[in-house]
């Protein structure tokens, strides 16, 4: 199951997991992505809260955690191939942390709700 | 919000459109790294009609711009094209601009359009004690950038216009078949070789649909920003304001203190004297985060000694690198500095801020 926040960041979760990552709407919207500033393993995030940032030729976005919990992994072929982000950014997720409270998933997106945000940030 | 004469080609084509100096513009069609290669390598064409255009004319009219302008008009010769800024009392920049002299009693000032509505206040407020009129002209001419090394082959061959007469900044007035003015200038802010063209909005739209039809690449802004960056040329609003002075830009070749009475001359004269407190330079970082406009420049102890103005990963040269308005104690080259990114503090160094060398035609 997959969750998005309106700020374009998704959930993928799987068991206690969440990959996390920017959705297919927000990196063609951001173009080129050229560094991906990620936290470190063993770092917490937490739900709504600032946990990185992307960078496009353009600017830098700050990336805000769908989750709250700790980071186990980060992607770090990320680091090298930033470019991997436009190509598919549903396979190439950010960090995958840990859930601290599974219940917060029922304050996130669906997938049929964020395209309706992204609908109306087209207009 | 204003539109330009080719905002429903930018939409028709998928265009990424956001508000600049009060126009709605393109920023990228492809992308904005394939746009800044087809500059460096092919050729681009841009929609830059949101720039303001202003004539000055009269029988005073160079005495008048040499008043406002930082630059010497009056051994300019009819048919170039000069660049320089407008500075107040203080010695800071209300605009810098592109001067094209017609003759003594006439010039075509080119403009921000982020400021147009500001020069144009300044401009004639100043002009009362001259024999001048001066025509806003912003809603007549559209223009398009041509530039890349293919830019004077493209204009010929798929609008039918002949530059190769032009050296860098000089300019022509030329007409089309029905009698519509052309103004054709060898400049641009893109570091390669190019042309502006200035004409009204049905010529510039069939100047755009033809390019399109052979395949020039439609460039926005951008790959403009990107391209301008690494030639180390300035952009108002980051580089250039109303409390940053020419001489601390790095701009001082284009404020020719020796000529009498220009506004912002007494200021520039009194800063050379006293030195320069703070100074924009060119920075290289080392690691992978990108410094922007605004975020804080730093000695090696922690101390804050100035701010980022403009900073990419470099598309052309593969480099993070910045410039930045630092204490001119710090402007050496090769001075080690550092740049708080977020949470973290990167190692940076001073270094020329022409990052990449213009391929101009002399």
């Amino acid at each position: 199951m997959t969750y998005f926040l309106p700020s374009h960041e998704y959930a993928r979760i799987e068991d206690n997991l969440a990959y996390i990552g920017i959705s297919k709407f927000a990196a063609e919207q951001l173009g080129n992505v050229v560094y991906v500033d990620m936290p470190e393993v063993d770092d917490e995030v937490v739900a709504g809260e600032e946990f990185g940032a992307i960078e496009s030729v353009k600017a830098a976005s700050d990336l805000f955690s769908p989750v709250s919990g700790t980071v186990v992994e980060i992607n770090e072929e990320l680091l090298d191939n930033p470019k991997l982000v436009n190509e598919d950014p549903e396979k190439h997720w950010i960090i995958k942390v840990e859930m601290r409270d599974p219940s917060e998933l029922e304050k996130l997106l669906s997938p049929e709700a964020y395209a309706k945000v992204c609908e109306a940030e087209k207009h | 919000m204003k539109k330009t004469c080719l905002h429903s080609n930018h939409t028709s084509l998928g265009a990424l459109m956001s508000p600049f100096g009060g126009f709605d513009m393109p920023i990228s069609y492809e992308g904005i790294e394939a746009e800044h290669r087809a500059v460096r390598e092919d050729v681009g064409v841009f929609d830059v009609s949101h720039m303001g255009e202003v004539l000055i004319s009269g029988p005073q009219a160079t005495l008048f711009v040499n008043y406002i302008f930082t630059g010497d008009i009056s051994t300019l010769e009819p048919g170039k094209v000069i660049y320089g800024m407008m500075l107040n009392e203080n010695g800071g920049v209300v605009d810098d601009l592109l001067v094209y002299k017609r003759s003594d009693s006439e010039y075509f000032l080119v403009i921000n359009a982020s400021n147009i509505d500001k020069d144009v206040a300044w401009i004639k407020a100043h002009a009362e004690k001259y024999d001048v009129s001066v025509d806003d002209q912003c809603d007549f001419w559209s223009e398009l950038a041509i530039q890349g090394p293919r830019a004077e082959e493209v204009i010929k061959t798929v609008l039918g216009i002949d530059g190769s007469d032009l050296s860098f900044y000089t300019f022509k007035d030329i007409k089309t078949d029905n009698g519509q003015p052309i103004v054709l200038s060898r400049t641009g802010y893109t570091g390669e070789d190019g042309f502006e063209l200035y004409a009204p909005a049905e010529v510039i739209v069939s100047a755009w649909n033809k390019l399109m039809q052979a395949g020039v690449a439609p460039c926005g802004l951008g790959c403009r920003d990107t391209l301008r960056f690494e030639a180390g040329l300035p952009l108002y609003g980051d580089e250039l304001t109303d409390e940053i002075t020419p001489l601390e830009a790095g701009l001082g070749m284009f404020a020719k203190v020796d000529k009498e009475g220009f506004i912002g001359r007494e200021a520039l004269v009194a800063q050379k004297a006293e030195g320069l407190k703070r100074k924009v330079v060119g920075l290289e970082i080392e690691g992978r985060a990108i410094p922007r406009h605004g975020y804080d420049v730093l000695d090696t102890d922690g101390n804050k000694v100035g701010e980022i103005t403009t900073g990419y990963h470099s598309i052309t040269l593969d480099r993070n690198l910045a410039m930045a308005l630092v204490d001119s104690r710090f402007s050496a080259l090769d001075t080690p500095l550092q740049v708080q990114v977020r949470r973290k503090v990167f190692p940076a160094k001073v270094i020329k801020k022409r990052f990449y060398t213009p391929k101009y035609k002399k």
